[in-house]
């Protein structure tokens, strides 16, 4: 693909992370990062390509490493930021559950 | 499946994921965003797994397998006090993710010089933050001492390795392909890069670390995307790098410190900091009782001190005897408080503590002198007055809550020990400050029996 194409794509993804991310307030900094861990876990789908493309027995196994990884950003990414954000709740919701 | 589909369906991947960080902007909203990110990774990979490229599904089966056994009983088990050495794991395996896969994409058939530049680039931020990461995750758990400073001819060094990793760069690009031995020189020497980047940094500085490794681990999995020519792998991976960027930044600002120096130079140890000179007056938690008892604002100040006591949730149960009793009370946050950005807020959402009585630091200083009684529990640096008053001050300038200009201020302490850049505070010492020795959280039990009709 053009390396150009894909330079304009970096450089409009990182402005648009610049504005969403400077809009998340700094009580969610810590489910942010893990969230974010998360979705860097992006690189599973390049790893199940090399993994799965049968390039030859040393691409499958690194490729095969590479799915591990990911998929332990991804799987404990989502879930611990899911549980950490549970926790966050707003005054009236805490009262009715005390009640 | 196609590969103009592939490429259709990566474009509602994208999309998905910029919505979910939309809607992570709200604490109403942000379990939802977090789901939407989670759905757009599954449509991701389920296209990916359906594509014509891929023949071969046993080795994917079962490293997907073990990796989600992994990743789900370290989401369950992790105690939020354990966030930071989470979070610096998940970023180390983030980068070791995209060494690998820079690594196989030299087996592709592809062997431009432009895809070779970008293997190379993912390897070495791969590598970078792989090793990196684990240094900070060891001094965060206290595997490693956790003190700070440059060891002898650390520039040195580290000069030294970055101009042999750029040889070994070099040569890889004269010579590319996978034939050629010069990538292994190059992960070998990302990963001596990675401990010698983080070892000199430590202690008030690691919110800086951890999160500028969020930032690697995303642009890594970005420069992977350039070297297997993958569109949705440069723009989840951006994401992330700004994301991690922008909380470094953050995290820089909160201390006053530029990214340099933090990186470079350690913490200045203190030197001719002028000293503190008066009477400390401690208080029994009866007398403590007696003034809370006739505070109608009460602010809770919480520092990394909190988390080392386990003390959120009886921090917790004062706040609600407070506002039971007619107080208004509310938890003021230092951007820099703890060991990762937002640390704080996370143990006090656990301990039930509803996120509208969370304050960070500018709004709460700007009605300071409202306040009858401020209690600081566990933290020290960020509400030290030597920040905002005494030039030779190590940490002069950097922004600080200013309880001191509170009615009152309760300290809850161990003992008189300075705090992680080594100042003395004076507010230890102001006319104000009643302190309230011991462990924070037998200390607070104290008072709130006091509370509880005998």
């Amino acid at each position: 693909m053009d390396a150009v194409y894909l330079g304009f794509l970096l450089m409009l993804s990182i402005f648009l992370g610049f504005e969403l991310i400077s809009k998340v307030p700094a009580t969610l900094h810590t489910p942010l990062m893990s969230g974010a861990n998360a979705i860097s876990g992006i690189t599973l789908v390049g790893a199940i390509s090399a993994a799965g493309a049968g390039l030859g027995p040393w691409a499958t196994w690194l490729g095969a490493l590479a799915v591990f990884f990911a998929t332990v950003n991804v799987v404990g990414g989502y879930m611990v930021t899911d549980r950490m954000l549970g926790m966050f709740k707003k005054k009236d919701t805490t009262s009715q559950e005390d009640a | 499946m196609s590969d103009a589909f592939l490429g259709a369906v990566y474009i509602v991947a994208a999309g998905l994921f910029i919505y979910g960080l939309k809607r992570l902007g709200s604490p109403a909203t942000a379990v939802a965003g977090n789901q939407l990110s989670a759905l757009a990774m599954l449509i991701a990979v389920v296209a990916t797994l359906l594509s014509n490229d891929i023949v071969d599904y046993r080795w994917i089966a079962v490293a997907a397998a073990l990796g989600s056994v992994v990743g789900a009983i370290a989401a369950r088990r992790v105690a939020m006090t354990g966030m930071p050495e989470m979070v610096a794991l998940l970023n180390g395996s983030g980068g070791v993710s995209s060494l690998f896969l820079g690594w196989a994409a030299i087996y592709g058939d592809d062997a431009s010089t432009f895809t070779s530049i970008t293997i190379l680039i993912s390897v070495l931020i791969g590598g970078v933050t792989f090793s990196g990461s684990l240094v900070a995750w060891a001094k965060l758990s206290e595997t490693m001492p956790s003190g700070s400073g440059p060891f002898p001819g650390q520039r040195f060094i580290t000069v030294l390795v970055l101009v042999a990793v750029v040889a070994c760069g070099v040569a890889l690009l004269l010579m590319p392909g996978w034939t050629s031995q010069w990538l292994y020189g190059v992960i070998a020497l990302s990963l001596v890069l990675g401990v010698l980047a983080v070892i000199p940094i430590g202690g008030a500085d690691m919110p800086v670390v951890i999160s500028l490794l969020n930032s690697y681990s995303g642009l890594a999995a970005c420069a992977a995307g350039f070297a297997i020519d993958n569109t949705i792998l440069i723009v989840a991976g951006s994401l992330v790098g700004a994301a991690g960027i922008i909380l470094t930044n953050i995290m820089c600002r909160a201390m006053n410190r530029s990214l340099r120096h933090v990186l470079f130079s350690g913490f200045s140890a203190p030197g001719v900091a002028s000293k503190v000179e008066g009477e400390v007056k401690p208080i029994s938690p009866e007398d403590a009782y007696l003034i809370l008892e006739a505070a109608s604002s009460v602010m809770m100040v919480p520092g990394y001190g909190m988390a080392v006591a386990q003390a959120q949730h009886v921090v917790r149960e004062l706040g609600e005897l407070l506002e039971a009793n007619g107080a208004e009370v509310s938890y003021a946050i230092h951007p820099v408080a703890g060991r990762m950005p937002g640390h704080m807020n996370v143990l006090l959402a656990e301990a039930n503590v509803p996120y509208d009585q969370l304050v960070e630091m500018d709004d709460i200083n700007r009605r300071i002198e409202t306040i009858d009684v401020a209690i600081v529990i566990g933290a020290n640096d960020v509400v030290n007055p030597a920040a905002r008053e005494d030039q030779n001050s190590p940490i002069y300038g950097m922004p600080i809550i200013n309880v001191d200009q509170a009615r009152t201020v309760f300290v809850l302490k161990r003992s008189m020990a300075a705090g992680f850049s080594g100042a003395d505070n004076p507010l230890f010492f102001g006319q104000n400050t009643r302190m309230l020795f011991g462990d924070a959280k037998s200390s607070l039990a104290s008072v709130i029996n006091e509370f509880k009709p005998s």
